[in-house]
């Protein structure tokens, strides 16, 4: 913060100015508590609302996406719990990887990963995303997400049944009520 | 034999594999035929007049699968190629026989747009050359890989 800018900012740029303001509402909003104040406030709202909308990314990759259709249908219907599937990485909170990873599907997979907009999750799901599984010595299989990726839920199982993707969830809907990340995420 | 849902005008296997026989007398042999299937190994200088007399003259329209196989042993490749024709209802196999240490054959692609991505994944996987192939790179594995997975004396094991 550099209030000693402020007789000078009649004559700065737009672009000078905004950043000069924005750095000077932040910096002043922090060491004033306002900033910790309204995260201890928004934060249970903001995690209750995360916590009911967990958008998953809807990239099926191998064989446990047909678990995830089957999770999505009418006898499990993850729905209810907010996993309502989106085709486009900028609205979505989770990204789902279900499946082997190649190595040529490597580079875009992390690239839909910084595509996602913060707060963002990652669950590894089966086998395959967790560790190679099947495809322990093969020649263009990735030996698990997390050599790319950070992981916050690991979901085993080859395929996990529906049960145990819906339970996969109910665990990061933990790990969000117990980050409590308010309005600035804790920055 | 009487013939289930044999097209109007369409010849079976059996009529076909006579036909290729006296066109081709040297370079083909066909070794079995029955009324929907068709088996020949082909010479590898025969293989494209082989398939252009099948496409224009036999209706021959479709390439279901072109594959590769390696004979480590043996010292040889084989591709093995799936062609069907809707209007006889007969599919063929023909099976040209390579020399591993140099496995170059002319493209069909030209012929049948259908077999592009078979013979990239056909080379891609097993090194197998196709000559005259418009677009001649890796299409599974990433590119820049230098190794042909699907042969014999590939060591498999962790690479990425």
């Amino acid at each position: 913060m550099d209030l000693r800018l402020a007789p000078h900012a009649v004559a700065m740029s737009s672009s000078e100015f905004l950043s000069w303001s924005g750095e000077v509402m932040d910096q002043l909003m922090k060491y004033t508590g306002a900033k910790k104040a309204v995260d201890r406030l928004t934060a249970p709202i903001w995690s209750w609302a995360i916590r009911n909308a967990t958008v998953p990314l809807h990239f099926g990759i191998a064989c446990c996406a047909l678990e995830m259709a089957a999770a999505s249908g009418p006898r499990f219907d993850a729905e209810r719990l907010g996993m309502i599937y989106r085709s486009s990485p900028r609205q979505t909170e989770v990204l789902l990887v279900n499946g082997w990873v190649t190595a040529k599907l490597r580079p875009d997979l992390r690239r839909l990963y910084e595509q996602m907009a913060e707060p963002r999750w990652v669950i590894a799901m089966g086998e395959c995303a967790i560790s190679g599984g099947p495809w322990y010595d093969s020649h263009n299989t990735v030996q698990g997400v997390d050599t790319f990726i950070p992981v916050d839920v690991y979901i085993p199982g080859c395929p996990p049944r529906p049960e145990a993707m819906i339970d996969g969830f109910m665990k990061l809907h933990k790990k969000i009520t117990k980050e409590m990340k308010g309005t600035f995420l804790n920055d | 034999m009487e013939r289930i849902g044999l097209a109007p005008g369409g010849k079976t296997g059996e009529v076909l594999a006579q036909d290729i026989a006296q066109k081709f007398p040297q370079l083909v042999t066909i070794t079995k035929a029955t009324h929907n299937r068709l088996y020949a190994k082909v010479d590898k200088a025969a293989l494209v007049p082989l398939c252009s007399y099948m496409k224009d003259n036999l209706d021959f329209e479709h390439v279901t699968c072109v594959g590769g196989v390696d004979w480590l042993e043996e010292k040889k490749m084989q591709v093995v190629y799936h062609i069907t024709s809707y209007a006889n209802k007969v599919t063929a196999e023909l099976v040209v026989d390579l020399p591993r240490d140099q496995p170059e054959v002319d493209s069909i692609t030209p012929l049948w747009g259908g077999a592009n991505w078979h013979e990239r994944e056909t080379w891609d996987m097993f090194g197998i050359v196709f000559v005259g192939h418009p677009k001649l790179e890796r299409l599974l594995n990433p590119a820049g890989t230098e190794v042909f997975p699907f042969r014999k004396d590939f060591v498999s094991g962790r690479r990425v």
